[in-house]
């Protein structure tokens, strides 16, 4: 079945406190979509309100068309994975799979099929008859997906569910993950707050603050046009420098260093933020006459981390900024040399000073 | 904007409802007995101006006083350092004192009273001894001292067992830690364990401070003319020259009053003083050496024998030949046979009631711990509130509530089983829900909310998923709630009548005849059946710890 979801002005508060004052989002069938933020910016909560383990103080929540706010937990049809994995402890792996199925009083053939299908799919099959204690950690989370798949869900919910997993294994699922989630063809929300999962798995990324949304987009889009600087630094590194827009000329200007910026849409002169990436800064030695096209300044720190090498350099006005070159054999640069720095242009983002807004539209 | 109710509304109102009946109007009908002047229908505080007029009556609440602190405090003062002793250091055959520690505690303390009596009585085996060998006369036994030796003796291992229990979340690495800094022996166990224990020995302390305010059945056998509070309540209320119901719930009235002022100062002091411990590091018993080693064995096993010389005692006399009244040589089951024929039914009355009232226990706290902790509310609050109130109810008072409220229309229970398994319901529920509690606690939440999303139903998620995850630990409380119940006497005395006697009130009935031999066979029978249930128990909880 396609399910896409549809939320319009969501409102969440615990008491006194709103913890989501107004949020809008479409979510599509079959897509992978990923809510991004920082600690209590209100993902769990936002998840919770679409599994009905939350209350819904306002707003509309659909899926497809259908009106869920009022509807049963138990009759949402819905997929949820855990961060902790909630595996019913007394339960052994099939018996925990199985439970879904059970509740839907589905024939006792049709219950064991589906169920092999999914321990299979989830390569669990072998310890079927385990308890769950004897587990290890991977091996309940694959439990958890099973169990959350072989219902059939229209939707997926996962909150964090790799945080529990040690580095390699988190890589391994979220493979695993990915995968699964293209062969069901399932909508999917998932919730984490390590950007670089949310890169990895999602079609579409929501970046959340305060229970305000700042960006939907693919990752491409938000790694690349981040809608303000709080999705800039939020995703990636980035430095923010101030500078000032010139409209007559088309130069944007900083530090003594100005250059051209065709594409801006704005007419009027106003101080801006742009946001460089580390990677998108050229760097070079000063030519001999000491004249040059750059940024100048000086180099404060170089730290060496194989694969890139990871410089920190002084802007004139005193600013440190921070650049990523990926590492030759021999560096030509060291901690005290004066270098000048080229930008690549076009990646460059400008925001408005305060950084509310991108002026640079995509 | 989501539906409000569900089937846990209909929970917590039938379970307000329950209380509102069973406990809030008896204790409104109390009030009003103690407050209205049965003649002409008027207010009155005649009765708490007679109870404070009358030094007679009034003494024997400062005697209740001198006895509950003096228990209290001594009863802190003997199990905290046992508990530190078995914690810290090897102690010879330590699991066999641990369960006779658990089982000496657990007898009915009257019982214990008879049994110092027949040992250090008047005609008492150790007196006549050591006067006619010789010529040495005991301390007496009776009054205010014996009721101390007896209740301390009975009550410690309820603060051995609290101290035990929190000395477990202490992480060893802050002893070491202290001692590295200087800080060891008998200063680390003031400056640095009696703090971190503090608000659990609290707890500990207003347990005992409760019991030993509540026990009825000691100061009634041992207490000759040193009377207590509630013997005074239990006297006013049964005297034979006609009971005055308006006097007996006067006093029950300032009886909570003062159980109030004290569990709420108990609360305020441990909750300024609590600390979150989670032990990593348990503290590991090491080898004591020298005079140490000498010393903390000869304190335990000392403590400990005198603790459960009064139940060894009885058990003996359960088999010596009785001739009538008087004790003949020799052994016999005579005295088990007379005790099954004569009054083979409170045997059956005290598998039937408590059981009854077990099974009810277990499904309301069950539930009663769910909706406080996973349905936090106004209501839910006021239901877990409600039902912590018997806790600071005396047994007496909760005996004679119940017998005003309901030996009138609308309902009328008294004299029938129900009434005293309503009784046994009251005065154990608020065990049950706090150990259920925390065990429930214990149970992410979202085990369950995986079933909800996997299509179950609320009720079908909290029998299939929560209940049996809370087994274990429900069943080890339903066990010690058992034992509690089978060995109570101060609210079964006065809801009794003769065909539900029950093994305690059958004790004390013998005793008071005289009929020491059935009397003792019946106790032998009471403690085979609580040492049955504590090795239940122990399989269960799979050496968890003992909590009441
Ligand atoms: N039951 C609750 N009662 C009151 N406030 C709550 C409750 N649950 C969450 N909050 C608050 O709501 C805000 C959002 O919490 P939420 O759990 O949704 O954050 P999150 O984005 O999932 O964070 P994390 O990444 O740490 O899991 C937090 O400020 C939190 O304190
Ligand atoms: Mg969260």
């Amino acid at each position: 079945m396609s399910v896409g979801i549809s939320i319009k002005n969501a409102l969440k508060k615990y008491g006194e406190n709103t913890i989501i004052p107004d949020l809008s989002i479409e979510i599509r069938d079959k897509e992978f979509f990923t809510l991004l933020g920082p600690s209590g910016c209100g993902k769990t909560t936002l998840l919770r309100m679409i599994a009905g383990f939350n209350t819904i103080e306002g707003g509309e929540f659909r899926f497809n068309e259908k009106l869920i706010n009022e509807m049963e937990v138990s009759k949402r049809n819905i997929g949820m994975v855990f961060q902790n994995y909630a595996i019913f402890p007394h339960y052994t792996v099939r018996q925990n799979v199985e439970f879904g199925l059970k509740n839907r009083k589905l024939p006792k053939d049709e219950i064991r099929m589906a169920t092999d299908e999914f321990l299979e799919l989830m390569q669990i099959l072998e310890y079927k008859d385990r308890m769950p204690e004897r587990l290890s950690g991977g091996q309940q989370q694959r439990v958890a997906l099973a169990r959350a798949l072989v219902i059939k869900p229209d939707v997926l919910l996962m909150d964090e569910p790799l945080s529990n997993l040690d580095a390699k294994l988190r890589m391994e699922m979220r493979q695993v993950i990915r995968d699964l989630q293209k062969d069901v063809g399932i909508t999917t929300i998932y919730v984490t707050h390590d950007q670089e999962e949310a890169m990895a798995i999602s079609d579409r990324i929501a970046v959340m603050k305060d229970g305000v949304i700042q960006h939907v987009g693919t990752p491409r889009e938000i790694y690349h046009r981040p809608s303000n600087v709080f999705v800039a630094t939020f995703i990636g590194r980035t430095n923010l420098i101030e500078a000032d827009y010139s409209a007559a000329d088309k130069l944007v200007s900083m530090d003594r260093f100005t250059f051209p910026m065709e594409r801006l849409p704005v007419d009027s002169d106003m101080p801006v933020t742009l946001s460089i990436r580390p990677e998108d800064f050229q760097m070079s030695a000063m030519s001999a006459s000491g004249k040059s096209g750059g940024l100048i300044c000086r180099i404060t720190d170089v730290v060496f981390l194989g694969l890139n090498t990871h410089y920190q350099v002084e802007l004139s006005s005193g600013q440190l900024i921070e650049i990523i070159h990926e590492s030759v054999m021999d560096s030509p640069f060291k901690i005290g040399d004066e270098v000048q720095l080229t930008l690549k242009s076009e990646k460059i983002n400008i925001f408005t000073r305060d950084g509310s807004r991108n002026l640079i539209h995509a | 904007m989501r539906k409000k109710y569900d089937i846990w509304s209909l929970v917590t109102l039938s379970v307000l409802g329950l209380y509102a009946i069973f406990l809030i109007y008896p204790l409104f009908n109390l009030l009003s007995q103690a407050v209205v002047d049965k003649d002409t229908g008027t207010f009155t505080l005649a009765y708490f101006v007679k109870f404070f007029g009358k030094p007679y009556y009034f003494n024997t609440l400062l005697n209740s006083f001198k006895v509950t602190f003096g228990v209290t405090i001594l009863t802190i003062l003997l199990g905290m350092p046992l508990a530190y002793i078995f914690t810290r250091f090897e102690i010879f055959g330590k699991s066999f004192l641990r369960i006779l520690i658990i089982l000496s505690s657990m007898s009915a303390p009257f019982i214990g009273a008879y049994s110092w009596i027949l040992l250090l009585g008047r005609s008492g085996v150790i007196t006549t001894f050591f006067k006619n060998a010789f010529g040495i006369h005991f301390p007496s036994i009776y009054g205010f001292s014996g009721i101390l030796v007896v209740l301390t003796l009975q009550l410690y291992p309820l603060i051995f067992l609290y101290v035990s229990g929190a000395l477990k979340n202490v992480d060893n690495s802050l002893l070491e830690a202290s001692e590295n800094l200087g800080c060891s022996g008998m200063k680390r166990f003031f400056i640095i364990i009696v703090p971190l224990i503090g608000p659990t020995l609290f707890a500990g302390g207003l347990l005992v401070f409760m019991r030993s305010l509540a026990d009825f059945g000691t100061p009634m056998l041992i207490g000759e003319g040193f009377r207590t509070f509630p013997v005074t309540i239990f006297n006013e209320f049964i005297s034979e020259l006609g009971g005055d119901d308006g006097f007996a719930a006067a006093i029950s009235i300032i009886a909570i009053i003062i159980t109030t002022i004290i569990f709420l100062v108990q609360k305020y002091l441990s909750t300024r003083k609590t600390f979150s411990m989670n032990s990593m590091n348990k503290i590991r018993p090491v080898k004591a050496r020298g005079l140490t080693k000498v010393l903390i064995h000869v304190y335990s096993y000392a403590l400990i024998s005198l603790s459960i010389m009064p139940q060894v005692y009885i058990i003996y006399t359960a088999f010596r030949k009785v001739n009538g009244t008087v004790m003949v040589p020799g052994y016999s089951l005579g005295n088990f046979s007379d005790a099954f024929e004569k009054v083979g039914r409170s045997i059956s009355n005290t598998i039937i009631i408590p059981g009854i009232s077990l099974i009810i226990i277990v499904i309301l706290a069950a539930l009663i711990a769910y909706i406080t902790v996973r349905r936090r509310n106004i209501l839910t609050g006021i239901a877990d509130t409600v039902s912590m109130v018997p806790f600071i109810i005396p047994g007496s008072v909760v005996g004679i509530t119940l017998l005003i409220a309901f030996d009138k229309p609308p309902i009328l229970l008294s004299g029938t089983m129900t009434i005293m398994v309503i009784g046994l319901v009251l005065r154990r529920l608020p065990f049950t829900i706090r150990s259920s509690v925390a065990v429930l606690q214990q149970i992410p939440m979202n085990v369950e909310e995986a079933a909800l999303s996997l299509g179950s139903s609320k009720l079908n998620a909290f029998y299939k998923i929560t209940m049996p995850m809370m087994a274990a630990g429900l069943i080890s409380g339903a066990i010690l709630s058992w034992v509690t119940m089978i060995s109570e006497l101060s609210t079964a005395i006065l809801l009794y009548v003769g065909r539900t006697k029950t093994l305690t009130v059958e004790i004390y009935t013998q005793i008071i005849r005289g009929n020491y031999g059935i009397a003792a066979a019946l106790s032998t029978i009471l403690a085979v059946l609580t040492l049955i249930s504590l090795l239940i128990f122990n399989k269960v909880s799979k050496g968890d710890d003992l909590s009441m």
